[in-house]
């Protein structure tokens, strides 16, 4: 039997897009939904508390309770703001997260017969060969967005917040960058679909037992990429009121909430596939094994949320420069040194 | 520093499985409060009537001014609070008319539910206070 490749039927090349598309946007958008219900319940129970428990069976429908909120909560431009990038900010940080999620593969090859021809669908919405440069481009975008909403706000809370975010962005980025150098030095490619092909074999053939270093460095450059605690400068409601998104309020506001969680799924995302063998092991359900790894990573950083307080500022840098940065670099060292002597 | 990370994360996940919880569904469940618990005053009643004097010593001592008392004569002689009043607006619950009361007229209880609708409703009067359970 030929396999074909979709490419060659363009109507239904458009039809499985289309599918891929909304499964992909559809089940993200849910977790950012629920995650938001998880993330109060897990933390309201390490905190000693309960969490939401009234609307719905164990407070199930809150997350929809809170969309209808904000979606009537009347929506406020302050008459001082720069009212283009104000309205812009959070579509700008929203999108570029949520299209990461194109490259993430979350299964094996499909294969679907239609006249008399069989196909094979990919999952994964698009294979590119620099699917890891993409992700850092569209993680290095979504900074914009906030310091676009900082600054537009016109208010000094919000400036700082925004100044923040990008200062934490330059810093983590070259490390996150760093660390993961050295598991293209492994696989000596950057698409996404040949890094999972490539720990497919076992559990031991996944990369976080051959890169345990660069594993930890991008957690914790991955959790301050995000902005989330302890690295959540940019929002720092306790000193900046809420940074970044102090003058919001209404769908806006709800976009940059959207925007955390959506990024929190695609850094759950990107650790999965580079390090966890992606959607290829334990079980042999490929979406349900990536689903799980982001599941518990997604667990994880709620649960240092609801364990540790936030660095400060200066710590922040401390620790990126000369901490996180030097690591990454010694760990491609090392890396190449081994892979030379291996050949 | 690794193993306090640790330490902390296991705390956290330790208050996560159940029966850690500290929380009371308050509209459901109610605490009882401690026997020394200031709340809702209440008027002592004796044989049918407010035990009190009307020494006017508890609108003396009281710092928000809160009481007000108006004493009469009955038929007998004895002095007797024709009007007793305590707008719990101004009350701040320090519990010192209990304490000057010479003749252990007036107590507090553990009522502490006291939201009301409308500011009149804020105003205990005699027969209101004597009602206080």
């Amino acid at each position: 039997m030929e396999l074909l490749s979709l490419s060659n039927a363009p109507l239904l090349f458009i039809a499985a897009m289309m599918i891929k598309i909304l499964v992909v946007f559809g089940v993200t958008m849910g977790i950012v939904a629920y995650a938001t219900w998880v993330e109060r319940k897990v933390i309201g129970h390490m905190q000693t508390r309960l969490g939401p428990t009234l609307t719905g069976p164990m407070g199930l429908l809150q997350p929809i309770a809170d969309g209808i909120k904000l979606f009537f909560k009347e929506d406020i431009i302050p008459t001082e703001a720069s009212k283009i990038p104000f309205v812009l900010a959070p579509m700008m940080i929203l999108i570029p997260s949520l299209i990461t999620m194109a490259v993430i593969p979350f299964g094996s090859d499909m294969q679907f017969t239609a006249g008399g021809k069989t196909y094979i669908i990919p999952l994964q919405i698009t294979d590119l060969n620099i699917g890891i440069l993409y992700i850092l481009a569209m993680a290095g975008l979504g900074v914009y967005g906030i310091t676009l909403a900082g600054w537009s706000s016109n208010s000094k809370y919000s400036l700082i917040g925004g100044i923040r975010a990008s200062a934490q962005m330059i810093s983590y980025e070259l490390a996150a960058g760093l660390s993961i150098i050295a598991v293209f030095m492994l696989s000596e490619t950057l698409s996404m679909r040949e890094i999972v092909a490539q720990q497919s074999g076992s559990i031991l053939d996944w990369y976080v037992w051959k890169q345990p270093l660069a594993f930890l460095l991008f957690m914790i450059t991955g959790t301050a990429e995000i902005n989330r605690t302890p690295f959540d400068m940019p929002e720092a409601e306790s000193e900046l009121v809420s940074g970044f998104c102090t003058e919001y309020s209404s769908m806006k506001y709800a976009l940059f909430f959207m925007a955390e969680y959506a990024n929190m799924v695609v850094i759950a995302g990107i650790i999965a596939t580079l390090f966890l063998g992606g959607w290829s092991g334990p079980t042999p359900w490929g979406p349900v094994n990536l689903l799980g790894k982001i599941f518990g990573f997604m667990f994880f950083l709620m649960w240092i949320r609801a364990t540790f307080p936030r660095v400060r500022y200066d710590q922040l840098m401390k620790l990126g420069w000369k901490v996180l940065l030097p690591l990454a670099l010694a760990n491609i060292v090392v890396t190449g040194l081994v892979v030379v002597l291996a050949q | 520093m690794i193993k306090e990370f640790i330490q902390g994360l296991s705390i956290t996940f330790k208050h996560l499985l159940p029966g850690h919880s500290t929380t009371v569904q308050y509209p459901k469940v109610k605490l009882q409060p401690s026997d020394r618990f200031r709340g809702l005053h209440r008027l002592v009643p004796s044989h049918d009537r407010a035990k009190c004097v009307a020494c006017y010593l508890c609108p003396t001592v009281c710092p928000a001014k809160c009481i007000t008392v108006e004493s009469a004569e009955n038929e007998k002689g004895e002095k007797y609070p024709r009007v007793y009043q305590i707008d719990l607006l101004r009350c701040i619950f320090c519990g010192y008319c209990v304490e000057a009361c010479p003749v252990e007229a007036i107590e507090m209880t553990g009522n502490y539910e006291l939201a009301n609708y409308h500011r009149d409703d804020f105003v205990f009067d005699k027969q209101r206070l004597l009602n206080t359970k």
